[in-house]
């Protein structure tokens, strides 16, 4: 019986039992946290840019500049909503309430990544506007000054080096997603967490089969934390250039 | 005729920060090969003024016509105008997310539709007027002040201005690199650039100029040739602040 055995074999006993089911539930898990993060991080960003398009109440027509409020206070609305209520009650709202009100029956899955998503787009759109900002408004004249359009700044020059200032945050939304996923049990997504559930309540071993998901999470999350971490150097360049030779500065003529 | 010749003229230009009057009925013309030096107290509206005529700064009042276009209609294309108007800050701008061949580029590429080819040419042709050509690879943060600045300079040039704004390119640098950027100024003078400079080099201005503005308080109280202001000035104030300068 397994209570006759002590606590590292009732890992390994565990582990060859339900092994797979653990590795399918945190494929799960990375993939949901993965796409989702993906997916809000590109959601963070058009609500982030929109949110910081200035207005010229000179130049702009009226028209422009209602539509673009409307859509930024709608903007702000989402921010608001959906940073400032828990991602276990938007998936119940989601999966259990558009059913009802709207009469669509989301899939599970497609409620998973539509939940997580718009979750994660809620806080990288702040993130994603504080970037924008923080990059020195001298940065923008620069720009300006010699021509460029808001969305020329934008593309070439403020993005660029918003992105990599916020690429900690990023990596911040992925750990937090793949760790949050978890709250996805309740609309019976089969996550790691889930697995978890349905191993020890099957065998009352609550100790050893947290511990093992325990050490899973833990490996899914440093392991995004690193590499993130290699990504940011790599964008950050050598710290050194090499002086052009007239052969080199004949190249760029030609 | 003189009127074919003149690229801007400003007239009872004003600018109100809240109820704070930064600039009053600020008037004068720039000729094409003129050198402008524009002088006075800090605080007096110097940099205001550059800045609300390439419209970084909105003007409250007056007009500002460019070949007889007054650009502070809100119909002109304000992207366009400012790619003829060129500007050099203070504190440079580079964008320090580009390589320095790549700042001499990118205006060329995406406001001016230059060719890749085109551009990159032409950025180095105003790198090496800048003596910068060596450095096409370096990004910004590994170049010094007076480096940055002769950059900034080549990207402004590489846009091949009608006039080039300056607001104190010198006044961030160490002593020892200010020669270095004043040097580079006054080859662009000579080769009959028109150029408006904010500055705080009497030397330059005195030297270089074709014509020199007196500010105070939002006005432009005095205005005249080098020989006249820095010679034989006419208001008191100026006089004074000319003689300040000469003590430190
Ligand atoms: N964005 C702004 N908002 C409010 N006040 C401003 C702003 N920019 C400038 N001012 C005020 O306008 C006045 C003129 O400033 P400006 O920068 O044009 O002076 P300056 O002659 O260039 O001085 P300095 O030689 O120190 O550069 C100052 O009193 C300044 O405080
Ligand atoms: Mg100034």
């Amino acid at each position: 019986m397994i209570s006759d055995l002590n606590f590292i074999q009732r890992i390994l006993y565990i582990l060859e039992r339900y092994g797979m089911s653990y590795l399918k539930g945190a494929g799960t898990t990375l993939v949901i946290a993965l796409v989702s993060t993906l997916i809000g991080c590109l959601i963070g960003f058009i609500v982030g840019i929109i949110q910081t398009i200035p207005v010229d109440k000179k130049r702009d027509s009226v028209i422009k500049r209602f539509f673009l409020r409307l859509i930024q206070i709608l903007f702000r609305i989402y921010i608001e909503v959906f940073r400032g209520t828990p991602m276990i009650v938007q998936a119940v709202f989601i999966y259990y309430g558009m059913a009802q009100l709207l009469n669509v029956q989301l899939g599970m899955w497609t409620s998973a990544f539509l939940v997580v998503s718009i979750n994660t787009g809620a806080y990288m759109a702040e993130s994603v506007r504080g970037g924008i900002i923080s990059v020195d408004i001298g940065q923008t004249e620069g720009a300006k000054a010699i021509g460029m359009t808001h969305f020329q700044t934008m593309c070439y020059v403020i993005l660029p080096q918003a992105f990599r200032n916020i690429m900690p945050q990023i990596g911040n939304n992925l750990i937090i997603n793949i760790k949050d996923t978890s709250v996805l049990s309740i609309i019976a997504i089969v996550d790691l967490f889930f697995v978890h559930k349905s191993v020890a309540g099957a065998l009352y071993t609550y100790f050893e089969s947290a511990t093992i998901v325990m050490a899973i999470y833990l490996t899914m999350t440093v392991t995004a934390s690193r590499l993130l971490r290699l990504w940011e150097k790599k964008l950050d360049g050598s710290d050194t250039y090499e002086m052009a030779d007239s052969m080199d500065i004949g190249n760029q003529m030609r | 005729m003189e009127k074919e010749n003149v690229i801007l003229e400003v007239s009872h230009l004003g600018k109100n920060f809240g109820t704070h009057q930064v600039l009053k009925d600020i008037d004068f013309k720039v000729q094409t090969g003129d050198v402008i030096s524009i002088i006075g107290a800090s605080g007096s509206g110097k940099s205001t003024m550059l800045r609300c005529i390439n419209l970084m700064e909105e003007p409250s009042g007056g007009s500002i016509r460019y070949h007889g276009t007054d650009i502070t209609d809100s119909k002109v294309d304000v992207p366009a105008y400012r790619a003829k108007v060129g500007m050099v800050f203070q504190n440079f701008n580079l964008f320090e997310n580009m390589t320095v061949l790549k700042n001499c580029m990118i205006g060329q590429q995406k406001v001016a539709k230059v060719s890749r080819d085109e551009a990159g040419k032409k950025a180095l042709f105003y790198l090496k007027k800048v003596g910068m050509e060596q450095y096409i690879n370096a990004r910004p943060k590994q170049l010094s002040g007076g480096q940055k600045q002769r950059v900034a300079i080549a990207r402004a040039l590489a846009m091949e201005p009608e006039i080039l704004l300056f607001d104190e390119p010198t006044s961030a640098l160490d002593p020892q690199m200010v020669g270095e950027v004043l040097n580079v100024m006054h080859a662009l003078a000579k080769e009959g650039m028109t150029m408006l400079v904010v500055t705080h080099e009497m030397a330059f201005a005195r030297d270089v100029s074709t014509e020199v503005l007196y500010m105070s308080d939002g006005v432009i109280l005095e205005q005249g040739a080098p020989e006249e202001i820095f010679g034989n000035p006419k208001k008191t104030e100026t006089k004074e602040f000319l003689s300040r300068f000469r003590n430190c």
